[in-house]
């Protein structure tokens, strides 16, 4: 018996329209716990065999959506999605909030596998044990709202008509769903889910639209699965209440506690893309965005946080827009980064990147570089289709993110994600760009600088992140710290949500639920080294397009050796040589050599050895780029 | 002598967390068990979170349509109580529910319905505990209006309008 767990996947073949059941061995539950760890262990299984061959956005590609033991269970509900990523070519473990994983919980699945593609459009619809893929025509197309309201109307009348008159009222299905970005296959799409939840880092809208998969509904009326001590559950339960219910700011103001308190304080927000990261505009605090919230609290399955609230413009010629808080990064790159200092204007572009089903970390960073490239003289407005992205001009970004969703234009190359945007207009105009993008390993970099080295990543955290940018997911020091990488491999394998995460209470409520007998140092020394060095593995083989050079891709992005130009730590820049000598200790920590490949004793210890053919792969290519 | 109770419910301050379905179903299945909640909170729009619970309407529709007498009012709170034993899952109460509160069971098949934890709801607690208020205990003698459980989207209509000014269309 297995506790926690269903011991199955959803195995679903878009293009043979085949549902089988992909078996989970306690083994690899006991190694890898569900969610983001269970994404690399599947994903380089499946695929590590021809890795470098197998298009992110092609048939090939395996999609995930994956729950973990912890799924119902610990307050606050996450959804890991993953696959191979057409961002950094890697394996991005990316989480949303989203109910879809409690229902799958509740229909006995620990999570679904999407293999091949879909010839028309379809979405997958789950219930309890009836699985059908489902003609989408009539929603491929809408914006994220729209797609909502009528798949939501669609479903729910269907299972309302259905339920209704023997078992009483059925509570809705959930689904998470693409905009026309993800359709588009542009690579900074996001799977979203509600109104402005998205999974986006990874770029798995993408990955959803290139297999015609518009959205992905569960429903399930079954319990969370059986835990081994469901007593010592319920006390657990109850205390992470407990502990939750005394944050009171959190609740308050969320992330989004104001740009301006957050992050331009501590000088490390994105100030039009990153030239500076220090501005003192007061009408960026939170009080301007709280008059515009017609919720306070919002708050997915069993979270007390509600760390979200609902914005939305009641007049004006924006009227309508509509988003949550916005959160903190979103504050930040709908907002300074764009040369944006207004909170109307930045709630207005972060509820189009929303309704367009844009990651607006990615899409966000994208808009500053283009905005840069243009007041560099290196984009001109012929080239942008009559639009002048010139700072602080969020008609103007609107404009570039539909653009950049429906492939319009040079929108067609910038849905191609910065980096690949910057090699190609490298290309067309014979100017290396790449030196103004703010990306590590093709994945923008989130709203959290470290030049000033006040706010909470050090200075070489995304140099060496498995993530590339992803601010979730950088290490900390010491490495073993709450949201350092190591670390943050627990919330997103057992699938929780990380701002809800109490380090003590997560490994308590795994043990309680699986009974693994998983301790807090076995996870840092075994598991969290497990996990990374898969993604590093999948990383060092990227392909088909992109691979990254060891060492010199394993480096901040130029901008961060700059010094900051203004505020309390005008002229700080980070030293090269200090980034060497914290990515070799790194390394060396993870038992990596020196060029960040993981050791032979390490696919040993960790039990891995099935990566190293692969590895063997990666080891040849280092070498021949040497030797030429 | 006992008041008889009514969880009032305010959607204006619900944040849709489902703490009260959680610790509904703790409380009655030892379990977290979404659809075995006897409290649901829908959310057919995002943001528009409305609970949905049984009002313990006074001619209690549901008790009188049962041919088989396994419900019955609790004196002392004022809730349906279920015989699980006399319950057959006819699914005769759900007929007569006139907000489809009243459900059959997703495993034993049988009548399931909110009983008021006794007199001290733990869906109210864990509300009123989170700071969100949107559940309170009141004396059913307080409640002014004749009541009857609803369906969550005439709910959801009105609460969407309150949010968005009710221009998107929803629902229809």
């Amino acid at each position: 018996m297995i506790y926690g767990y269903h011991g199955r996947l959803l195995d679903i073949d878009l293009s043979h329209e085949r549902i089988g059941e992909h078996p989970l061995e306690e083994e690899v539950l006991r190694d890898y716990i569900g969610g983001r760890g269970l994404a690399a262990y599947i994903l380089l299984r499946e695929l590590g065999h021809r890795w470098e061959n197998v298009d992110p956005l092609g048939e090939e590609n395996i999609l995930l959506f994956l729950t973990g033991p912890l799924t119902g269970y610990y307050p606050g509900v996450k959804l890991a999605v993953s696959g191979k990523s057409p961002q950094s070519n890697g394996i991005v473990g990316s989480v949303l909030s989203s109910e879809v994983a409690i229902e799958l919980k509740a229909a006995g699945y620990d999570g679904v596998l999407v293999r091949g593609k879909a010839r028309d459009p379809v979405y997958v619809y789950i219930e309890g044990e009836r699985v059908e893929i489902r003609d989408a025509s009539h929603l491929w197309g809408l914006n994220g709202r729209e797609t909502f309201s009528r798949l939501m109307k669609e479903v729910w009348n269907n299972l309302k008509s259905r339920n209704l008159a023997r078992q009483g009222l059925t509570k809705e299905p959930s689904f998470v769903y693409i905009g026309p970005a993800g359709e588009n296959k542009v690579r900074t799409a996001a799977v979203m889910a509600k109104l402005a939840h998205a999974a986006g880092y990874g770029g798995y809208g993408a990955v959803m639209g290139s297999k015609n998969l518009k959205a992905l509904v569960a429903k399930g009326f079954g319990p969370m699965p059986k835990p081994k001590h469901p007593e010592w559950v319920k006390l657990l339960i109850k205390e992470s209440w407990n502990r939750l219910n005394r944050r009171t700011t959190f609740k308050q103001w969320g992330t989004g506690s104001g740009g301006y308190q957050t992050a331009a304080l501590t000088s490390s927000e994105p100030v039009r893309n990153w030239q500076e990261e220090w501005h003192d505009n007061r009408a960026m605090g939170q009080q301007y965005f709280e008059a515009h919230w017609v919720k306070r609290f919002w708050a997915d399955y069993g979270c007390p946080s509600a760390c979200m609230k609902i914005s939305y413009l009641r007049s004006g010629a924006r009227k309508g827009a509509l988003t949550d808080t916005p959160d903190y990064e979103l504050q930040a790159y709908m907002g300074p980064n764009l040369g944006v200092f207004e909170p109307r204007s930045c709630i207005y572009l972060s509820s189009i990147a929303d309704d367009l089903g844009l990651c607006g970390i990615q899409t966000g960073n994208l808009l500053g570089f283009v905005a840069e490239l243009y007041e560099k003289g290196l984009l001109s407005e012929k080239d942008l289709s009559g639009v002048k992205p010139k700072w602080g001009d969020a008609e103007a970004f609107a404009r570039l993110m539909l653009m950049i969703a429906k492939r319009e234009g040079l929108g067609n190359i910038m849905a191609e994600g910065g980096f690949r945007f910057a090699l190609e207009l490298q290309k067309l105009k014979g100017v290396d760009v790449r030196k103004y993008l703010v990306h590590s390993k093709g994945i923008a970099i989130g709203a959290h600088g470290v030049r000033s080295g006040k706010d909470y990543l050090p200075e070489f955290s995304y140099a060496t992140s498995t993530q590339g940018g992803d601010h979730t997911s950088a290490p900390r020091k010491p490495y073993e710290a709450p949201w350092g990488e190591l670390w943050m491999t627990f919330p997103d394998s057992a699938v929780i949500c990380a701002f809800n995460a109490e380090t003590d209470l997560m490994f308590q409520f795994l043990e309680a639920i699986t009974g693994f007998g998983i301790t807090r140092e076995e996870w840092m020394n075994a598991h969290a080294k497990r996990i990374l060095s898969l993604q590093r593995v999948a990383l060092l083989l990227g392909g088909p397009d992109i691979y990254w050079r060891p060492l010199e891709d394993d480096d901040l992005p130029p901008r961060f050796y700059e010094p900051l130009p203004s505020g309390p730590f005008k002229g700080k820049a980070v030293e090269k040589e200090k980034i060497e000598k914290e990515r070799a200790e790194y390394f060396s920590f993870m038992g990596w050599d020196s060029l960040g490949i993981p050791k032979e004793e390490t696919l040993q210890s960790l039990n891995i050895e099935f990566v190293r053919p692969f590895l063997a792969r990666v080891k040849g290519r280092v070498n021949n780029t040497r030797e030429n | 002598m006992a008041q008889q109770i009514f969880i009032l419910r305010d959607p204006l301050r619900c944040s849709g967390c489902r703490l009260c379905e959680v610790a509904c179903s703790l409380h009655h299945e030892g379990t977290v068990w979404p659809e075995a909640s006897r409290i649901r909170v829908f959310e057919l729009y995002p943001g528009v979170d409305v609970p949905q619970t049984c009002a313990q309407c006074r001619d209690y529709p549901c008790i009188k349509a049962c041919g088989q007498a396994a419900l019955r009012v609790d004196e002392k709170t004022g809730a349906v109580i279920v015989d699980e034993a006399k319950c057959t899952g006819c699914g005769d109460c759900v007929r007569a529910c006139p907000g489809k509160v009243m459900r059959l069971h997703p495993k034993t098949g049988k009548a399931m319905v909110c009983d008021l934890c006794g007199g001290e709801p733990e869906c109210v607690k864990a509300c009123q505990d989170a700071g969100f208020h949107a559940l309170q205990v009141v004396p059913y003698e307080s409640v002014a209006l004749k009541i009857y459980s609803i369906f969550p989207e005439e709910v959801a209509r009105r609460l969407h309008e309150t949010l968005y000014g009710g221009e998107e269309v929803f629902l229809g």
